[in-house]
């Protein structure tokens, strides 16, 4: 039974990371720096209960905010650089995130032993769950309905005006631009949107396995953070679900006594989502990010007309 | 005056793309704006609505300079645009595409909240006015990428409309359409000027150009080379040299002798 509430409960902070990778890939921009904005919060949150005392929900709430903060700062730069050099942007920027953390050592004493972020070693006995004596299952309860509140307000964004000005940002900006709306505002929003929920997942995350270290948040993370809007589609936050069970529950957990090999799998299946769903399990909806756009070269300053 | 444009010139490098041009529109006419491949049409309505910033001179509209303003700005004093090769968001609905272009300055006054989170505002009253007036009311809830290609013209012309601007600019609406669909477009830019909306149209069809509009202006090599009645235009000797790719006077005159 607790194999599978903890399965549940990876599904459940993974569902926060792709939603949030969700929220960006909707205006458009393909950010490698979810990693980066998830490490921020688990850092952060864990530093809350661990070192400061806070609760939990608190906690995840400043880490949100702290991440959010992050996150609009590396918006603006992102505003300037699209496609695949975005990707290699983010990337670096995650990397940046990671290698902090590896060179992060920040230890108070509290309750006779010294707890905090060391480094390499990573940050130990974030306890909050035990201490407090939450059992697997109230974890878990507890996690789902963070994703469920988190999705009910995507959803419902999705559905308003917002929602449609995502997606006509993420489609073309140009024309996006053409009738009125404020490009930077909308990016950077989305960013800013994005890291708040990367880093309340990742303050969650931090607290169900207790120990974190710089390793955790490579660019493999990276990757299944993207992975899972693309695999899932952008027509609605469901897709994202649907794409993290199916990666985290099956591929992942559900074909373990396949070893190593599973990695294999886990590309193949990418490819060929790609090849039959261009556009995702659910939904029409994708940005024309790696296609070229027919009509660009109209409006490159090239010369007259 | 209503649009002015004041010297304006863009410079690409050493290309003078759009070289010190004046322009006055007037409230509640069509204006038309020619002239061959390559003269500039398209820059002047970029540099309008703020797509480029000018190399010198200034735009304004009535009497507010617009030059140093960002293109969302631009839109909530009035400006809107039509693309050369219809730019839709092909992954929203028609009645999406209203709704996300609702940036006027009345609009924009709406509060927050309401104007960004509250759902099911693709229904509103003034998005199915508009639907009606473009004859895509049925439409209404397909995928703009699905339409036919007239469709999509009818459906960029509304999404210009839909932030209720002063002046609408036509980026050649008529490429790729016959003279029967010119004669409809000809009506529903008529249509558009009756709503109270200044028309400024840049177009290679002569036969629209000169049935509609009511003063001209034509542009070659970046610089304007005449202005009028589209009689007068039509007349004037340097226009038809820039048209036939003559030099000048004289060969004209040989040519139509």
């Amino acid at each position: 039974m607790d194999f599978y509430l903890g399965l549940l409960q990876i599904i459940g902070v993974h569902t926060l990371l792709g939603l949030s990778a969700y929220v960006v890939l909707l205006t458009g921009q393909v950010s490698m720096a979810q990693a980066g904005f998830y490490a921020i919060g688990a850092y952060v949150a864990a530093m809350c209960t661990a070192m400061f005392g806070f609760h939990i929900l608190p906690a995840i709430l400043v880490a949100g905010l702290v991440t959010a903060f992050v996150a609009c700062i590396v918006g603006f730069p992102a505003l300037r650089v699209k496609g695949l050099m975005l990707v290699v942007a983010t990337l670096a920027f995650g990397e940046m995130v990671r290698m902090f953390f590896f060179n992060f050592t920040w230890r108070i004493e509290r309750g006779g032993e010294l707890v905090g972020p060391n480094g390499a070693e990573g940050f130990r006995a974030i306890r909050f769950f035990p201490e407090n004596g939450w059992e697997t299952g109230d974890v878990t309860v507890f996690i789902w309905c963070v994703v469920a509140v988190i999705m009910a307000v995507l959803w419902w964004v999705d559905n308003s005006r917002a929602g449609a000005v995502l997606r006509a940002v993420g489609h073309d900006e140009t024309a996006a631009q053409s009738i009125g709306l404020n490009l930077t505002a909308i990016k950077v929003g989305a960013m800013t949107a994005g890291g708040m929920i990367a880093g309340m997942g990742g303050g969650i995350y931090a607290h169900t396995v207790t120990h974190i270290e710089h390793l955790v948040f490579g660019v493999l993370l990276a990757t299944f953070a993207i992975a899972y809007p693309i695999l899932g589609g952008l027509g609605s936050v469901f897709g994202t679900v649907i794409a993290v069970v199916f990666i985290q529950g099956f591929l992942v957990e559900g074909l373990r006594f396949m070893g190593e090999w599973r990695s294999i799998l886990f590309g193949a299946l990418i490819v060929l989502a790609m090849n039959f769903r261009p556009t995702g399990l659910l939904g029409e909806r994708m940005p024309r990010l790696f296609k070229p756009r027919p009509s660009e070269s109209k409006l490159e300053p090239k010369g007259a007309e | 005056m209503m649009l002015t444009l004041d010297n304006l010139s863009k410079h690409f490098g050493g290309v003078r793309a759009v070289d010190d041009v004046s322009l006055a529109l007037k409230e509640g006419e069509i204006f038309g704006l020619i002239g061959p491949n390559g003269s500039g049409k398209s820059t002047t309505v970029n540099l309008i609505t703020g797509l480029y910033t000018p190399t010198s001179g200034t735009v304004s509209l009535n009497g507010r300079d617009l030059t140093a303003m960002p293109q969302h700005a631009r839109t909530s004093q009035g400006v809107a645009r039509t693309f050369q090769n219809i730019r839709l968001f092909g992954n929203l609905t028609v009645a999406q595409n209203l709704w996300v272009a609702q940036n006027g300055h009345e609009q924009r006054r709406q509060h927050f909240v309401s104007r960004w989170f509250r759902p099911g505002g693709e229904h509103s009253g003034d998005i199915e006015e508009l639907l009606t007036f473009s004859r895509l009311a049925s439409k209404r809830d397909v995928l703009a990428s699905n339409l036919s290609f007239g469709e999509m013209r009818r459906l960029e012309m509304a999404r210009a409309l839909a932030s209720n601007p002063r002046v609408l600019l036509l980026d050649e609406p008529a490429a790729g359409a016959s003279l029967d669909d010119a004669e409809l477009l000809a009506e529903r830019i008529r249509a558009v000027r009756d709503r109270g909306v200044t028309v400024l149209l840049i177009e290679h069809m002569m036969e629209l150009v000169m049935g509609i509009t009511d003063r001209i202006a034509v542009l070659n090599f970046g610089r304007k080379i005449a202005e009028g009645t589209p009689a007068q235009v039509q007349d004037h000797p340097e226009v038809r040299a820039a048209y036939l790719g003559g030099g000048h006077d004289e060969k004209m005159e040989k040519a139509s002798a």
